[in-house]
């Protein structure tokens, strides 16, 4: 495109035959040039797969039980048996179809309920904002595995109940985020402009400042969803989390905890929840590289 | 870090101020700061109250025996006992009155008062914070500064790869693998605890083994101590590692766009001179800021790593009590958790004014 429309601007060739054969190159599509983020979508995108297809690509049903207890990685079982002589290749496959789904639930829960509270506290200031914002600051103080730990235990260990937990503690940061945009759109012309319209409150917080917040709020997501990840499987290895016999990756380490001289029934599941999360975490390190103008600047320099 | 901040405006007016006023400034910056922390803690004692009180599980069931259960007699003086038969906000008024006088109440578990728990299993869990937090402050930063300096060259991309994969650990996992390969394949360190079986801890003093032997010339307990210490340690400190190489990283390289860089390299200062005192020492200001968050983060995870290694800290005194629905302990464990956030907050604060002598308390 850029050659056409530069082509009749240089009708002598006075551009020397370098600047022409850059401008010829073909442009690399941005993921590209972007290898982590490549390889996040790729490994994330094969997780997605494995999940939808779990029970097409396992070779074994996940639960089933066989004599072959603690058998070590062969060709009939390629990450070995567990102490219940499942199958443990199947059971990781499988572990995708809960953490995946989850992973999603519980940022999508945590950014809805941040950005409400978010939103409410910079948008009518005063004293809701105070007390919001004191609300946040508290969750925010307590670290999030041992407040996460109390509510787990106390509602009962329960795979639901862990993902409340997490939910319960990984708000605030949504809460805080949303609030800063809001206080800073509040004053902006369009806000002013749409206010003068004759907008309610709710309408401009809803129509007007909502898209523009979307942004900044995703890539926190993005980076958060892998720390997600890792406090709700770090639940269930604690044992609050899923329940025997799902086949749930923290759940499945906390098994290799109790064999670990059968290295296998723990290691291939943790390298699991370790290869969703870096995914995660490369798709969203790049994500913020490219919307963040802060970190983008500091990063050109 | 919202209270301090840089007001290059105020630079002169602060040389003409008497040493008297920067005393007043920094007295009552410290009482407010500690009335805010008093209110904090308040606060978290609620927020611990409604989480632990207002949710269907039950202390009775969950620390009595499987027969005491089945006598509502029994259950009752359990439930007289650690007065939970009274409503619930007489018990937050009666517990807040008992936290004035130093009393954290009843350990359900140990039957002992939570305080003396808490007494027994802090140092250890601070001992091992601490270690985590310099190890990954001279490992973070300096793998921070090398990816500042060769910016996406190579090694920027490597470390921008390792850090990365230290944020995404499953930090309990890599604790086993660490224990496999370092304590059951290999040999080369201790698997758990504090100490070999064989000895006894060191003469008390902060109940931080490695300070006490070094104190008492207790050299082979130094050792020992250090040597259980180096595993566990290195665990936790995976996360903060990659946490302080990223952030290190990117303010360094902010601060290496101004001019006064440029300056300093344009008059013919040595590029480590340039990279150490003009672009390393501004950033550590953001860098303790993040490195006081990462100790919060740290705490977190001594409550999966302590109970691997069974170090008897805080972590594993919390798992146990939520497992159990240790009612008083969770709530002693709170408040230690919400007394650090808010000791290491005022810590940061205060190393500001070390660092950058432009910042002012206010």
């Amino acid at each position: 495109m850029t050659v056409s429309a530069r082509a009749p601007l240089d009708p002598l060739g006075t551009v020397d035959a370098v600047a022409r054969r850059r401008r010829l190159r073909p442009v690399t599509p941005v993921p590209w040039r972007r290898p982590l983020a490549l390889t996040g979508l790729a490994v994330l995108g094969a997780w997605v797969v494995v999940a939808i297809f779990a029970p097409l690509i396992a070779p074994q049903n996940p639960l089933a039980q066989k004599f072959t207890i603690l058998a070590g990685p062969s060709a009939a079982h390629w990450f070995g048996t567990d102490e219940l002589g499942r199958d443990v290749f199947s059971r990781v496959l499988f572990g995708a179809r809960i953490t995946l789904p989850l992973a999603v639930i519980l940022i999508v829960a945590a950014m809805i309920i941040g950005a409400v509270l978010g939103g409410i506290a910079g948008f009518f200031g005063g004293w809701v904002d105070n007390v919001i914002m004191r609300l946040t600051d508290l969750v925010f103080a307590f670290p999030g595995i041992i407040l996460a730990l109390a509510i787990a235990a106390a509602l009962g260990p329960q795979l639901r109940n862990a993902v409340i937990a997490v939910v319960f503690v990984s708000w605030p940061s949504y809460a805080r985020l949303v609030r800063s945009l809001v206080l800073s759109a509040r004053s902006a012309q369009y806000v002013v402009a749409s206010r003068l319209l004759g907008s309610s409150g709710l309408r401009v917080l809803f129509v007007d400042i909502r898209p523009n917040a979307a942004g900044p709020v995703l890539v926190l997501a993005a980076l958060d969803i892998g720390n997600a990840v890792l406090l709700l499987s770090g639940l269930s290895f604690l044992g609050l989390g899923a329940q025997p016999p799902t086949a749930e990756w923290g759940a499945m380490v906390a098994e290799g905890a109790q064999n670990f001289n059968d290295w296998w029934v723990g290691l291939f599941p943790g390298l699991a929840i370790l290869t969703v999360v870096l995914a995660f975490n490369f798709i969203g390190d790049s994500l913020r590289d490219l919307l963040d103008p802060r970190t983008a600047r500091a990063v050109r320099v | 870090m919202s209270s301090a901040s840089v007001t290059p405006s105020a630079v002169p007016r602060r040389r003409l101020r008497k040493p008297r006023a920067r005393h007043r400034d920094l007295r009552r910056f410290l009482l407010q700061r500690l009335g805010t922390g008093v209110v904090l803690l308040i606060g978290i004692t609620l927020v611990a109250f409604v989480v632990t009180h207002l949710v269907p599980g039950d202390p009775a069931a969950a620390n009595l025996g499987q027969r005491a259960i089945g006598d509502p007699a029994a259950v009752a003086a359990f439930r007289h006992q650690y007065g939970l038969d009274r409503p619930v906000p007489v018990q937050y008024v009666v517990y807040l009155k008992n936290l004035l006088r130093g009393n954290l109440g009843i350990s359900e578990q140990s039957h002992r008062p939570v305080l003396d728990d808490l007494a027994e299993y802090i140092p250890a869990t601070i001992e091992l914070a601490l270690f985590a937090i310099v190890l990954s402050m001279i490992v973070g930063v300096g793998l921070g500064v090398v990816a500042a300096v060769y910016s996406n060259r190579w090694p920027d991309q490597v470390i921008r790869v390792v850090s990365l994969a230290g944020v995404s650990m499953p930090i309990f996992w890599v604790a086993l693998v660490a224990f496999y390969l370092l304590f059951f394949k290999l040999g080369w360190l201790p698997g758990g605890g504090r100490l070999d079986p064989a000895q006894n801890p060191p003469t008390h003093l902060t109940g931080m083994f490695t300070v006490d032997a070094a104190v008492h010339g207790q050299w082979a307990l130094l050792w020992s101590a250090l040597r259980h210490l180096v595993l566990p340690g290195l665990v936790l400190a995976i996360y903060t590692v990659g946490v302080l190489t990223r952030f290190t990283r990117a303010s360094m390289l902010e601060i290496m766009g101004n001019d006064y860089v440029r300056a300093a390299r344009l008059k013919g200062l040595p590029e480590r001179v340039v990279i150490l005192r003009h672009v390393l020492r501004p950033a550590l200001v953001s860098i303790i800021t993040v490195a006081g968050v990462a100790f919060g983060s740290l705490l977190s995870g001594t409550v999966l790593v302590e109970n691997i290694f069974s170090w008897p800290g805080v972590g594993q005194y919390a798992y146990h009590s939520a497992i159990n629905l240790d009612l008083q302990a969770i709530m002693g464990v709170s408040l230690f958790v919400a007394l650090v956030y808010i000791v290491v907050n005022l810590g940061v604060d205060l190393l500001y004014g070390v660092i950058d002598p432009r910042i002012r308390l206010s």
